[in-house]
C-alpha cells in the first residue's frame, strides 16, 4: 500500500463524516454502488453475521433511499428537527487491498446534540470500498458500537 | 372509582364510567415516592418474564439479567432444568457471576472465593478455619425468587411466594402468546442480538404506548407514508386499519393483561421476498391447517403481559422493562425466529423486525422521542391529567383504536397500588360479541 492510497482513504472518510455532518444526505448517498450495505450489527453480538442475528441497521440501496428521504421529509420525529452531530474518525488501518476492493478498519466517536443533551456514541467501522475513477465507493458501510446499552442515547436515529 | 395515595392529595387515577371518563395524574409518572411503591406494590406482586429456555442451550449455559431491578442469573444447570438465582454472594454480597453470558460448572465469587454449582448449591468456602456451628452449607446457597414457572418455554418468576400460578395469571393471554410463538414448523427460539435501550421517561408510557393505533398513523407517518411507499407497499390495507373500518378487537383479561388483535396490512416480511414467504406460508398451512395459518400470517395482535412485558406478532418480539427512575427506563427487546428457518427466512423475518422496532427501525426510534417528550412536558405541571376516555363513549364497546387496553393496566396498577380502589368494569365491543 502507498502512502497515497492511505492519504486519499483517509480523506474519502473525513469528506463523508462532513456530508454527514452537514447533512448533505442525497450526496451522501452517491458515495454507494448501488449493491451497497449499511449496517450496524447487535451490540450484544457483533461478530455475528445478519442471517444468524439482530442487528440494528441491515440496509441494501432501496432501505437506505428510504431512510435518507426520511430524512428529509417532515414526519421523522426523532430528528425533526434535525440533531447537531459531530464525527471524529481515526486510526484508520488498511486490512487489504486489491484492484477492486479495499477493506479498512477505523475508530469512530460520533456526537448527537438535542434537547439540551449531547448522546455520543462510539465504536469502530469494517468498511469495504471499491475504488472508482474520483475516488471510492462504498461496497459495506459497517458500524460496529462499543457501548453495552444504548444508555442514555436510547436509540440511533442518526447514520452513525 | 378514585384512587388516592397518600404521597398526593389529588386523586392519582379517576374512573368514571358514568361521566365515560378516565383521566391519570401526571404525578403517577413523576413522582420518586410512588415509583418506589410500585417497586413492593406492583413488581413484587407479579409474574415477571425472565427469558426463554432457548436462550440457555446446553447443561452450563448462563445468562445475567435484570428482572424486577433485580440481578438474576438464568442458567441451566448440569441436568439441564432452567433455574433462576440472585447474583448476589450470601456471604458479602458481591456478584458471583462474571460475565452476562457463557457457560460455566461452577459460579465463583471472586472476593472471597466461595463458590456454587449450577444448582445453587454451596460448594466451596476457601479456609472455612474459625467458623462455628453456625455455618450451615446447606442454607448458605445462592438466593432464589420464591416463584420459577414457565410458559412453552417462557420463564417467569414472581416475589410473591402464594402467587397463582402462571397459567391462571396468564388466563385469557395464553391463547395470544400461541399466535407469537407458533410461527414455524420448528420450535420458536430467541435470536442473537439483544436490543438494550433506554428511554428517558416513565416505564407506564411504553406500557400505554406498546398496544395504542391511535398514535400510529401521527406518531408513524414515516414508516407508513414513506418507508412503506419506498418499498412499493399498498397502504389501503393500513388506512382501513387506521380508521377501525375491519374488525379492531381489544380484549381485556384477569391481572390486567390487555390484547389488541387487528387485520395486519402489507409488511416487508410479505413483500421482499416473495417465494420465501410463500415457502413460510406454505409450511404454515401444512402444520397448523389454512384458517390458523391465515390467521397467524393474516392478523397482529399486541399483547400487553402486566406488568412490564409486551408481544408484538407483526414482528415477532418480546420485550420487557423496568424503571431505574420514575423518568427513566431500561428496556430488553428480542426477536423470535423458528428453530429451523433457512437463512433466507431468517434474514426476512430479521429485515421485517428492524423495519420497524429498535433503536435504529424506521418506528421505534420516534417513539423513543414522543414518550421522552411526554415526560418533558410533564414538567410543565400545569395539566395535572392525562386523558384516557378513548371508547368509553363508543356505543357496542369499546374497538382497538380506542384506548381500553391502556385503562386495563392503569385500571390493575390502581388496585394493586391501593386495595380499596374498585375499578370501572367495561367490556369491548369483542368481548360483548363473544359474551353473547
Amino acid at each position: 500500500m502507498t502512502t497515497d492510497t492511505y492519504r486519499a482513504v483517509e480523506q474519502f472518510l473525513f469528506d463523508e463524516a462532513a456530508l454527514l455532518d452537514s447533512w448533505q444526505l442525497a450526496d451522501w448517498l452517491k458515495l454507494f454502488r448501488e449493491d451497497a450495505i449499511y449496517c450496524i450489527p447487535s451490540l450484544d453480538s457483533p461478530e455475528k453475521g445478519p442471517q444468524d442475528s439482530l442487528y440494528l441497521v441491515h440496509d441494501d440501496m432501496t432501505r437506505l433511499g428510504s431512510r435518507v428521504n426520511q430524512f428529509s421529509g417532515r414526519s421523522m420525529w426523532s430528528e425533526n428537527p434535525r440533531s447537531r452531530t459531530r464525527r471524529l474518525v481515526s486510526n484508520l488501518r488498511i486490512l487489504s487491498q486489491d484492484a477492486d476492493e479495499i477493506v479498512l478498519s477505523a475508530n469512530f466517536a460520533v456526537f448527537r446534540m438535542r434537547h439540551g443533551r449531547m448522546d455520543t456514541y462510539v465504536g469502530h467501522y469494517e468498511h469495504r470500498i471499491a475504488p472508482v475513477q474520483d475516488g471510492f465507493q462504498f461496497i459495506e458501510r459497517k458500524a460496529v458500537l462499543d457501548l453495552e446499552v444504548l444508555n442514555p442515547q436510547g436509540k440511533v436515529s442518526i447514520i452513525i | 372509582m378514585e384512587l388516592h395515595m397518600n404521597e398526593v392529595d389529588a386523586p392519582v387515577v379517576i374512573d368514571d364510567l358514568a361521566n365515560a371518563t378516565f383521566k391519570v395524574n401526571r404525578q403517577a409518572f413523576t413522582d420518586p415516592a410512588i415509583w418506589e411503591l410500585e417497586r413492593q406494590r406492583v413488581f413484587d406482586q407479579c409474574w415477571l418474564y425472565v427469558g426463554h429456555e432457548s436462550e440457555l442451550t446446553e447443561a452450563g449455559s448462563f445468562l445475567t439479567r435484570k428482572v424486577g431491578g433485580r440481578p438474576v442469573i438464568f442458567v441451566r444447570d448440569g441436568e439441564g432444568e432452567v433455574r433462576v438465582f440472585f447474583d448476589s454472594c450470601p456471604h458479602r454480597g458481591n456478584s458471583v457471576c462474571r460475565g452476562s453470558r457463557g457457560q460455566a460448572d461452577r459460579f465463583t465469587c471472586f472476593y472471597h472465593g466461595w463458590a456454587f454449582n449450577t444448582k445453587g448449591e454451596l460448594a466451596v468456602v476457601p479456609d472455612p478455619v474459625g467458623y462455628g456451628p453456625g455455618l450451615d452449607r446447606s442454607k448458605l446457597g445462592l438466593g432464589r425468587p420464591p416463584r420459577l414457572e414457565h410458559y412453552r418455554g417462557l420463564y417467569f418468576l414472581s416475589m410473591k411466594p402464594d402467587i397463582v400460578d402462571l397459567r391462571t395469571y396468564l388466563g385469557g393471554a395464553i391463547p395470544y402468546i400461541d399466535s407469537m410463538l407458533d410461527i414455524a414448523v420448528a420450535d420458536p427460539v430467541i435470536a442473537a442480538g439483544e436490543q438494550a435501550y433506554n428511554i428517558k421517561a416513565n416505564w407506564k408510557l411504553l406500557l400505554e404506548n406498546s398496544a395504542d393505533i391511535y398514535h400510529g398513523h401521527f406518531t408513524h407517518m414515516r414508516f407508513f407514508t414513506e418507508f412503506l411507499t419506498d418499498v412499493g407497499a399498498d397502504l389501503d390495507a393500513w388506512r382501513k386499519i387506521a380508521r377501525g373500518d375491519d374488525q379492531n378487537r381489544v380484549e381485556t383479561f384477569d391481572y390486567g393483561h390487555a390484547v389488541i388483535d387487528t387485520p395486519i396490512g402489507p409488511l416487508p416480511l410479505f413483500s421482499d421476498k416473495p417465494e420465501v414467504f410463500a415457502k413460510l406460508n406454505k409450511a404454515l398451512v401444512e402444520k397448523f391447517g389454512a384458517d390458523r395459518a391465515a390467521q397467524l400470517l393474516g392478523r397482529s395482535q399486541n399483547l400487553l403481559i402486566f406488568p412490564n412485558t409486551v408481544m408484538i406478532s407483526s414482528w415477532r418480539t418480546i420485550r420487557t422493562f423496568y424503571p431505574v427512575a420514575p423518568d427513566d427506563l431500561e428496556c430488553r427487546a428480542w426477536a423470535i425466529v423458528g428453530a429451523e428457518d433457512s437463512p433466507e427466512l431468517r434474514e426476512a423475518r430479521f429485515g421485517n423486525f428492524i423495519s420497524f422496532l429498535g433503536p435504529a427501525g424506521f418506528g421505534t426510534p420516534d417513539d423513543v422521542e414522543a414518550l421522552e417528550n411526554c415526560q418533558r412536558g410533564f414538567a410543565a405541571a400545569g395539566v395535572p391529567y392525562n386523558d384516557l376516555s378513548k371508547g368509553m363513549g363508543r356505543p357496542g364497546g369499546a374497538v382497538a383504536n380506542d384506548e381500553l387496553q391502556m385503562r386495563a393496566v392503569w385500571r390493575r396498577w390502581a388496585e394493586l397500588m391501593d386495595p380499596d380502589f374498585e375499578p370501572g368494569i367495561e367490556k369491548s365491543a369483542a368481548m360483548l360479541a363473544a359474551a353473547e
